[in-house]
């Protein structure tokens, strides 16, 4: 296990950039440009290179959809939100339709969100491709194939080339996929979600979306210290501020970027990457929250090794 | 954990200090339940004095909550004063300065709260 990809990092509900978005991009980037001219294309790189990311790029609008990278030959994918579409065009430009392929797909929970881009992965159309679901809801196939039967979608889930298999898991025990060892935890969310804990020899990696933390429960807070324990990364859902999460959006089922700090820090985490993006906010305000979050880590680190914070993207790769 | 008070300009003021965390969270709510019962209509309004605190949990943040959320229940008045740049920090960074009224300082909390 040494990469991980964010194909899809928004939560709720895919969201697009309109033309104003865009626009002001475009005016920002002049602005500090500030009638600059440029030799050659390698300096323009150069000078986008010096923007904030809130001009120069953006997080993006696909719904969950996560790559982990493993040491074997099969894949690993956290969720099939929107981003399952990028992901599964990557894997054909990579793969073509001669090279068959095994991709183990863990599904936190079975809200639209996390399901939507499942009939739009072009490799569950490819015969010799073989797909194993796994997640700990009785109802996973059913959700799955009740998306893609008429009237809700025009493909039905009967023309899927690959075969499709689906595996239900155990809470807290860890199940041995493919050289990683995959560990669920269930989560506060309507309808239950689940965490993942991927475990290799060198690497651990944890995923947990759609979870909201009760701060009045101590044992919770020790349950999920150890289960983002010295994790080299910690995909954590940060949609609200902890205000709204404790209060207006209590029971909405999510959680903040204080809250994600304070348990990677108890747990010793590496790195923790802020993901599950509120639908209503702009790149200015994801950018800001990022650098509120790390403001937020210096003064809560104490004398404990220092916690990266980074901000999720549709397209980051992270190396472990 | 301790909570000493005294009153001025007909506000009740009570000293908080330390390290509000994870552990000294539930101490902090049952500190503050005495004086929360008294936080009601026709009764002093509730001043918590942050200046000695030096730092702030999510944990110690929600107590927070819970006490300025009673108290518009029991229509008292509820508020914080002097908060060391810090802990202003990570209540502007939680937003938790949006829904606790929050004053710079004592004498302005009085002036603004008192009868």
């Amino acid at each position: 296990m040494n990469e991980v990809i964010f194909w899809g990092t928004r939560g709720s509900l895919p969201v697009a950039l309109t033309y104003r978005d865009i626009r002001e991009k475009i005016i920002g980037a002049l602005i500090a440009a500030n009638g600059k001219t440029f030799k050659n294309h390698a300096a323009l790189d150069q000078f986008v290179d010096t923007l904030p990311f809130a001009i120069s790029g953006t997080f993006g609008g696909n719904s969950a959809c996560v790559e982990i990278v493993g040491d074997g030959p099969e894949h690993f994918i956290c969720d099939m939100g929107s981003g399952a579409r990028p992901l599964g065009q990557a894997k054909m430009a990579q793969f073509g339709v001669a090279n068959p392929q095994t991709y183990h797909i863990f599904i936190s929970h079975l809200h639209w969100d996390h399901l939507m881009g499942f009939p739009y992965f072009a490799p569950m159309y490819i015969p010799g491709n073989r797909i194993v679901v796994h997640g700990c809801h009785p109802k996973l196939e059913e959700s799955i194939r009740q998306q893609m039967q008429a009237p809700n979608f025009p493909v039905d889930y009967a023309q899927a080339g690959a075969r499709i298999e689906f595996q239900l898991m155990t809470p807290d025990k860890p199940h041995y996929i493919d050289g990683l060892n995959v560990t669920p935890k269930l989560q506060h969310h309507a309808g239950d979600s689940y965490g993942f804990r991927f475990d290799s020899l060198k690497r651990t990696v944890v995923y947990s979306t759609d979870s909201e933390h009760k701060l009045d429960n101590p044992g919770e807070y020790e349950s999920l210290v150890k289960f983002f324990a010295k994790a080299d990364l910690v995909i954590f859902d940060a949609m609200y501020s902890l205000a709204e999460a404790v209060s207006v959006k209590a029971d909405w089922g999510h959680s903040s970027n204080v809250v994600g700090v304070e348990l990677c820090l108890a747990a010793a985490a590496r790195r923790l990457a802020l993901f599950h993006h509120e639908p209503m906010h702009d790149d200015k305000q994801l950018s800001r929250l990022e650098a509120e979050t790390r403001r937020l880590e210096q003064i809560t680190r104490g004398s404990q090794r220092p916690l990266d914070i980074i901000s999720a993207y549709d397209g980051l790769s992270i190396s472990l | 954990m301790h909570l000493p008070t005294r009153e001025q300009a007909g506000v009740l003021i009570v000293s908080v200090s330390g390290r509000i965390d994870h552990t000294a969270s539930e101490e902090f709510t049952q500190a503050l339940e005495p004086l929360l019962v008294c936080c009601a209509r026709e009764h002093p309004p509730l001043l918590l004095d942050f200046s000695g605190v030096d730092y702030i949990s999510s944990a110690g943040l929600r107590v927070l909550m819970m006490a300025s959320r009673r108290a518009k229940v029991q229509q008292g008045v509820f508020a914080i004063a002097a908060l060391q740049p810090m802990v202003q920090e990570v209540f502007a960074i939680s937003r938790f300065n949006l829904i606790v009224p929050c004053h710079a300082t004592v004498d302005a909390a009085c002036k603004a709260l008192g009868a």
